[in-house]
């Protein structure tokens, strides 16, 4: 990382540890918004938010590691999940599943080359009777089938 | 009909009716509860487990520890209370109404039985090859409660790899119950924020920042959390099996030195209560096991003081008379590695005030490999010095870069307490029952200030006692040489001793109050660098810290279990010894001061004890890349 986006990430941890405060409580709410904005939590913004904070990086480190919603690894855009438990996979989610692996060209877990989606299963979204269904950055998209799913993939950017 | 009967309601969400206590003073006051049918008064707030321990009721436990915060994740002390629909962890319930509590009913021994159940369908291994066999919380907990089956299966494969990249502490996570006390050890304790659990339901574990390994990570190395651990999965770098290589090969001389903790604990593992020494018997197991020589820590730790003692009065001058603003004071002991490394990633900024004096271990090393090849006409290449230590941290310091002032790897080995009484036992000796006997020459019997060096607090009392001496030409004045506010186990201890009457070479530090501070484990290190920093210890001249809670006797090398009353005996078995050696001040040691006519020509901090002697320090600090 240059020591410029290194300086500019340190100001903008410490603008959000003044804004939430610097409580253990607030670790949460600054977490999330260096994913949103960072679409991770690099090992540098770790250590600064547990400095600014005075709590020690892996307890910083404890608490990504919990959530799936937080990152250290780099993700893309926009992020797509789909849902893996059983009642939208007894409705067809073998089948979406396939059609949008091969729409993007890119396995569960990973990212499209041009940074523009990752794709991720997720547990329960509790959709089970608008089943299969897909979590698409905070919205969500039920009674899926591979043409409609793949439609949807093409029309974020 | 009552209202209850009235409303249909599921048993789980039914209001808990609790009587009210008869006495509203009850809160503050104390409470009566029925434990198994007996009545017993206990404070307000006290929790079942503390309530059931003192009326000899035994309840089992495995995440609690006497040491740390209550955590109640293993639930292996759940109770039954009467009204409450689920089991109740004992350790994490206070007492504050006339409960009624049930420490033995099917449901409670049942679940008892299926926790552990539960913990062994994860836990890898057998106990047979494991080097906590017959020391094994999760073990015994198991022999307890009849469970002699896995019920629950048991897994095959090891699923972690072991870190071993430490060169004091090795993490065998297969082994690992999750029960935190490490977590809580390294965060709450000790306050250094090494490890912690990570990740979520069944791929928990404990690990380091970014899961890296632990010797990239900024672990001091001060095992505490292999003190707390109730199974196998922390454990010290035990160098035995290279020891035994170099005893069994006739070209190799070697030979060990013994630092004054173990021997006040090293019983513990031969099934002798806490707080009885062993000094005599732990020699004569030492040469039957094939030692060539058994040198006493305590000769360099009186070295240490001659050292340090020097440096401080010499930068003491230095800002006294020479009113040079560029001296550091207080000066910070350097015979903690743990503390070393401590101050080395938190505080790389204030190494200057650290005194430059290497570790006890560190300068009997380079002597042994100088001084005593030389007397005994020894090629010090052939010459293996081993050390003995209550301490993890002992074993990265021995390995450190710049530790070969001799020409040669000043110390070669590390070995903690425990590693010893193993190889004691593998030797077929019971320390116990060994006849009595010496230090070998040219060191001898070292003096009692260097064996107090084992409590914390005692680097100081040792250094007073010469450096008053020194200065003043009188001895310390307290009763029988008891440096009562160097003692206890209170945290910071702050104190401070007037120099009068000087001799004439001190005259410039008449009038002269020393102050001190003594602190022990880095959680206190840590308060006392934040009041270095607010500017608070100006008027301070020398601070004592060691890293691990006690002093050396609590250190991460010695007997498991460990709790304040255990550290308390071995502190008093250190003193009784103390006050009957015939020796009691470091710069009356004959020894020493044949060390320094004949070898250290140049005197305390001349031009060869530095180059042996003194070391330097790095900047490592806790950014991790």
């Amino acid at each position: 990382m240059l020591v410029v986006e290194k300086n500019n990430l340190s100001y903008e941890i410490e603008r959000m540890v003044k804004e939430y405060g610097s409580d253990r409580q607030s670790l949460l709410q600054i977490l999330q918004a260096i994913q949103k904005k960072y679409k991770h939590i690099s090992d540098f913004a770790q250590q600064e938010i547990a400095r600014l904070m005075n709590i020690h990086p892996v307890e910083v480190y404890s608490v990504i590691s919990f959530y799936s919603f937080l990152s250290t690894e780099p993700k893309g855009r926009n992020i797509v999940r789909l849902c893996k438990t059983i009642a939208c996979d007894m409705a067809g989610k073998d089948a979406v599943e396939t059609a949008v692996k091969r729409e993007l060209g890119i396995s569960f877990g990973e990212t499209t080359n041009d940074q523009r989606i990752s794709l991720e299963y997720t547990n329960c979204l509790g959709m089970c009777d608008e089943g299969p269904a897909m979590l698409i950055n905070e919205k969500v998209y039920t009674h899926l089938d591979p043409e409609m799913a793949v439609n949807i993939l093409n029309e974020i950017k | 009909m009552s209202k209850s009967e009235n409303i249909r309601i599921p048993v789980s969400q039914q209001a808990l009716i609790v009587e009210k206590p008869i006495d509203i003073t009850a809160i503050g006051g104390t409470v009566t509860i029925q434990i198994n049918e007996k009545k017993v008064s206990v404070p307000f707030g006290t929790t079942i487990l503390d309530a059931c321990k003192e009326n000899q009721i035994h309840i089992p436990t495995l995440c609690h520890h006497p040491d740390l915060c209550i955590a109640g994740v293993c639930r292996i002390c759940v109770v039954e209370v009467e009204g409450l629909r689920t089991l109740q962890t004992s350790c994490s319930f206070p007492v504050t109404s006339p409960i009624k509590i049930h420490t033995s009913t099917e449901k409670v021994r049942k679940a008892r039985r299926h926790i552990i159940d539960l913990l062994l369908s994860e836990h890898y291994g057998e106990c047979y090859s494991c080097f906590r066999n017959e020391n094994c919380e999760l073990q015994s907990l198991a022999k307890e409660y009849g469970v002699d089956g896995y019920s629950f299966g048991h897994i095959l494969e090891p699923k972690y790899k072991v870190d071993k990249s430490s060169a004091a502490v090795i993490r065998d996570m297969n082994k690992c119950i999750l029960c935190k006390r490490c977590v809580r050890t390294c965060i709450d304790l000790q306050e250094v924020g090494v490890l912690e659990a990570i990740k979520r339901g069944h791929d928990t574990h404990v690990g380091t920042f970014l899961d890296k390994p632990l010797a990239d990570v900024i672990c001091i190395n001060c095992g505490q959390c292999i003190n707390r651990c109730p199974t196998a999965a922390l454990r010290a770098n035990d160098p035995s099996d290279e020891i035994w290589n170099a005893i069994d090969d006739p070209k190799k001389h070697v030979v060990i030195q013994t630092a004054p903790s173990p021997r006040a604990a090293i019983g513990e593992e031969f099934g002798i209560e806490p707080g009885h020494s062993f000094t005599g018997e732990l020699n004569t197991a030492l040469r039957r096991i094939g030692f060539d020589k058994v040198f006493d820590t305590n000769f360099t730790a009186d070295l240490t003081i001659m050292e340090e003692g020097t440096e401080l009065i010499r930068r003491l001058k230095k800002v006294v008379v020479e009113k040079d603003s560029s001296v550091k004071l207080p000066q910070f002991t350097s015979c903690s590695p743990g503390w070393i490394k401590f101050i080395e990633h938190f505080y790389p900024e204030y190494l200057d005030y650290l005194s430059s004096a290497k570790s006890p271990q560190q300068m009997f090393g380079a002597v042994i490999k100088t001084f005593y090849a030389k007397e005994s006409k020894i090629d010090p290449a052939d010459i293996i010095t081993v050390a003995l230590m209550p301490c993890a941290a002992k074993k990265f310091e021995c390995n450190r870069p710049e530790m070969n002032a001799s020409g040669f790897k000043d110390v070669d080995y590390g070995l903690t307490t425990r590693e010893m009484a193993k190889m004691i036992r593998e030797a077929g000796i019971h320390l116990p029952e060994m006849p009595k006997s010496n230090f070998d020459e040219p060191f001898g019997n070292a003096s009692g200030a260097g064996l107090i060096f084992g409590a914390t607090g005692g680097v100081m009392e040792a250094a007073l006692r010469t450096v008053y001496e020194l200065v003043t030409g009188r001895e310390v004045p307290f009763e029988n040489l008891r440096i009562e506010p160097c003692r206890g186990f209170e945290g910071i201890k702050q104190a401070y001793i007037k120099l009068d009457n000087c001799v004439e070479s001190y005259n410039f530090l008449e009038g002269v109050e020393l102050k001190f501070i003594v602190a022990h484990g880095t959680a206190n290190a840590k308060k006392v660098m934040e009041m270095l920093q607010r500017g608070e210890l100006r008027d301070v001249h020398f601070v004592e810290i060691m890293a691990c809670p006690g002093g050396c006797l609590g250190g991460g090398g010695q007997p498991i279990p460990t709790s304040e009353e255990i550290r308390r005996k071995r502190a008093q078995a250190i003193y009784e010894e103390e006050e009957g050696l015939p020796v009691r001040k470091s710069h009356e040691n004959v020894h020493i001061k044949y060390i320094y006519e004949n070898f250290l020509t140049d005197g305390p901090c001349g031009e060869l004890s530095h180059k042996l002697l003194h070391t330097h320090y790095t900047k490592r600090g806790k950014y991790i890349s």
